[in-house]
């Protein structure tokens, strides 16, 4: 019973993608005649959040509303508005939750600092850190032993060494 | 002490992550603010869904406190919320008008012969042009107009009980009180509507 719930389900939903693409089908993409005009027009869309598909720009995004605001921007760029004019435009009637890069205001300071002040936190605790750590390693003297010890070795090194660079 | 706090200090740290991804979860991010709020409704002049010979504008509502819908018979979500608004147009709540977005005009009056027709009246909004000059991005969507004509309160999404109960009804009746000569004008909300 449950496979077959199933299995309508999902053929159910092949009906309808299938019906939505062919409505997709139907609309063909208008462009502007001028390349450079496409141009910015896609550069502008590349700022403006589709809202539908939130994660998207509405360059990237087919949504039924993606592809009218793209339109909306190609009319506007074709009466010769600027980029700063349709952003805001857009953000007049959808808020600043439009724009792909949040604007700096006073809302917005933690979002743009917030990484530079995690950044400084840490550089300052990894200072910190690293000066205490030299504390701990400080140097300890040797004692007349071992400096003894180290003396004689290291002469013996020097020894061996120097008499191997007579012979060669 | 600066031992308990080496051991203490994660552990603080991991409440606040928590409550921060707590209450982000209790946030509905398909609900973007409007900045309409409490801002003049953009004016639209419509041909009538039912005489497409009419037009029908917002300022045509000055004065009154009204409703505007933003549906269409493509919108799966508007049959949810539609019982809802054909029992409020019975009861005379509030004049419930259409927004008929994006939608073929006879599909649309198809639509409402079978579901009920809870409007005064629906506008065509067929390039849907309007809608994008009220920042429309989901069907059905719902604004709340008072008589000056300034949005105070949009509904995104299908209405439920519970915001007719606690929001969209407390928020008309403050709404018909207000007399619109008064100046400076105090924008005035419903605890339910935040």
């Amino acid at each position: 019973m449950r496979v077959k719930t199933k299995l309508i389900i999902v053929l159910l939903s092949l009906v309808v993608g299938f019906n939505a693409a062919n409505v997709w089908a139907k609309e063909a993409q208008p462009m502007a005649a001028d390349p450079e005009m496409e141009k910015l027009v896609n550069e502008i869309s590349e700022e403006l959040r589709c809202l539908v598909c939130q994660n998207q720009t509405i360059a990237d995004s087919h949504a039924a509303l993606a592809v009218d605001l793209k339109n909306q921007v190609r009319d506007m760029v074709a009466t010769g508005k600027t980029q700063q004019e349709i952003v805001d435009y857009m953000v007049q009637r959808y808020g600043d939750f439009v724009r792909y890069r949040p604007p700096v205001k006073p809302t917005t300071y933690l979002l743009w600092i917030g990484p530079f002040i995690l950044l400084i936190v840490g550089v300052m605790l990894l200072i910190s850190n690293l000066r205490k750590r030299r504390q701990v390693i400080a140097d300890a003297p040797l004692s007349t032993d071992e400096s003894d010890r180290l003396q004689s070795l290291l002469g013996a090194d020097e020894k061996t060494v120097g008499g191997e660079g007579k012979t060669s | 002490m600066t031992r308990n706090i080496r051991f203490l200090l994660p552990l603080i740290i991991f409440i606040v992550v928590a409550a921060f991804l707590y209450k982000g979860l209790s946030l509905n991010p398909r609900e973007v603010p409007s900045p309409f709020i409490n801002k003049p409704a953009p004016d639209f002049s419509l041909q009538k869904l039912d005489n497409m010979s009419e037009q029908f504008s917002n300022k045509d509502m000055l004065g009154k406190v009204w409703l505007l819908n933003v549906w269409a018979s493509w919108c799966v979500a508007c049959r949810q919320e539609h019982p809802l608004l054909v029992q409020m147009a019975r009861r005379g709540d509030v004049p419930i008008y259409g927004l008929n977005y994006k939608d073929a005009p006879t599909q649309a009056r198809q639509w409402l012969k079978q579901h009920g027709d809870p409007y005064v009246l629906s506008a065509v909004d067929y390039q849907g042009n309007v809608g994008i000059d009220y920042g429309v991005y989901g069907v059905p969507e719902t604004f709340v107009i008072d008589k000056r004509g300034i949005i105070r309160h949009k509904v995104i999404g299908p209405i439920s009980f519970g915001i007719l109960n606690d929001c969209v009804m407390p928020l008309v009746k403050v709404l018909e009180q207000e007399d619109p000569q008064v100046t400076p004008v105090e924008y005035k909300g419903v605890e339910g509507c935040a």
